[in-house]
């Protein structure tokens, strides 16, 4: 027993008996011609949210099965209650809108063509309506801290993530993974650098294999296959050099600080896939940009997300809380509306890693009460795409 | 080492013994400061001059340094110095480079 043992919070349970944070009725659009109705329907009814995006047609193979992948996960999300998906064509709509229902959960399905615009924003407005007032009258109940799906990924990183930020969400980890929490880190192009260290970080030698074959394949089929002279603009981030790292090794190291000390991922997801391996951490094969990662995870089914930034990040999420984490006195400083757990204290070593981790499992629990995020309360709800290659 | 003032704030945080460099973690360091340093993985101190302006979140050489040595930071190898830097000094993109690209 732990004092995190008996940690509790007040959350939404679902039908399939995950639990959510927050309680959302989403307009889903299936393509990006499918956008201008979705937000129609969110503005006839308050309380929903439409999260446009911009794919969904021509799409094929791997990539297409990574959008329909993040999609039904974003809609099974369990912060979400219940959906609204609307697409051009029955067919895809139809295939997204049985994906999500396989958690139980109420899904209406509308298709745009041979009615138009008009008389699909009417009929579902009025699906919208319903699940809005069944959405309302949902009571919260009180859930083991076990029962959070947390994920993490960090951005614009600087030499302070790796100092204070990224190993408060490690210490995090360490704590609550041993009492069953499910975890998400990620990041497959900012591993580069550290992938010795991560491999090792792996619950067996197996799962340490498959993931330097998953690593590999993203040098050997992305980088190396896309790059100019080198990746110099791109990794570090021009924000990461003006935070002081220098290399992509640097930055990677510090990358690596937020699954702590003890703390072993036991199996490998490919972007947006839902865990299968039971509890613990999970590695995804994930893009490093903001807004794209906490996407994938959030289709992956994590409900909170911690977010370690250096220079200040802003990223949000629609339908998943996003926790900032600081220790860039600066940052605090100039941009202190974004920050939600400023552990500044530790760069002038006023404050542990301990006790910076228990202030963000303090505010993790918070969150998962109801506080809303610094993201949250400032609109920040980037919903992003991954796309892997050009459409047909 | 020497035993830091009461309740000195460190300028400069090193993660590990075997590091060759240091972060500033104050705003506004100058040339010529005495900095207070702290080993983050065992909270030991010790005091070194500061060689430059370097702003918060840059690094400094904690001894000489040779065009050619590694860089070694976490204890780790991360980059390659392309310029001799005196202790002290400023280290970033204009003296120290990955290996790997």
């Amino acid at each position: 027993m732990s004092k995190y043992s008996n940690m509790t919070f007040m959350g939404f349970r679902r039908e399939n008996g995950r639990v959510g944070v927050r309680n959302h009725v989403l307009i889903l659009p299936v393509d990006d011609i499918s956008n201008a109705a979705c937000e129609a329907v969110a503005n006839n009814v308050k309380g929903t949210l439409a999260i446009p995006h911009a794919y969904g047609r021509l799409q094929f193979g791997e990539d297409l099965e990574l959008h329909f992948r993040t999609m039904i996960g974003t809609g099974s999300n369990p912060n979400v209650h219940s959906v609204v998906v609307i697409g051009i064509e029955p067919g895809w709509t139809k295939r997204i809108a049985d994906g999500i229902r396989e958690t139980g959960k109420e899904v209406a399905e509308f298709s745009i063509e041979q009615k138009g615009d008009f008389e699909t924003i009417r009929a579902a407005s009025w699906a919208a309506k319903d699940f809005v007032h069944k959405a309302t009258e949902v009571q919260k109940e009180e859930c083991s801290i076990k029962e959070l799906w947390v994920s993490t990924k960090c951005g614009e990183s600087d030499t302070t993530t790796g100092l204070g930020s990224c190993p408060t969400v490690g210490n995090m980890y360490d704590k609550l993974l041993p009492e069953g929490i499910t975890g998400f880190f990620g990041e497959t192009s900012e591993i580069t650098g550290a992938e010795h260290i991560c491999q090792k970080r792996a619950v067996n030698e197996e799962v340490g294999e498959r993931w330097y074959k998953m690593w590999k394949a993203y040098q050997d089929d992305v980088i190396f296959a896309h790059q100019t002279d080198d990746l110099s603009d791109s990794q570090p981030t021009k924000g990461n050099i003006e935070g002081g790292l220098t290399t992509i090794e640097e930055k990677a190291l510090g990358n690596l600080e937020k699954i702590g000390r003890t703390s072993q991922f036991i199996d490998i997801l490919e972007p947006a896939e839902q865990p299968q391996s039971g509890d613990g951490l999970y590695f995804m094969d994930s893009s490093s940009a903001a807004a794209e990662c906490v996407t994938l995870m959030a289709a992956g089914g994590a409900v909170i997300h911690t977010f370690p930034t250096g220079q200040g990040n802003v990223v949000g999420n629609p339908i998943v809380p996003v926790i900032k984490i600081t220790a860039n006195p600066r940052t605090v400083r100039t941009m202190g509306e974004h920050v939600d757990v400023d552990v500044s204290g530790i760069l002038r070593r006023e404050q542990t890693i301990d006790e910076a981790g228990d202030a963000l499992i303090d505010m993790i629990r918070r969150t998962a009460n109801g506080r809303n995020t610094a993201a949250e309360a400032l609109g920040h709800r980037e919903f992003s795409m991954t796309k892997l290659y050009r459409s047909a | 080492m020497s035993n830091p003032a009461p309740n000195e704030i460190p300028h400069l945080l090193v993660h590990e013994e075997a590091d060759n460099v240091g972060v500033v973690v104050v705003e506004g360091l100058t040339a010529g400061t005495d900095m207070l340093c702290c080993i983050t993985h065992d909270n030991s101190t010790f005091r070194l001059t500061a060689g430059a302006d370097v702003p918060i979140g840059h690094k400094i050489a904690l001894k000489d340094i040779k065009d050619g040595d590694t860089a070694i930071k976490y204890g780790e190898d991360i980059g390659k110095f392309i310029a001799d830097v005196p202790q002290g000094g400023h280290v970033h993109t204009h003296n120290c480079k990955t290996k790997r690209w």
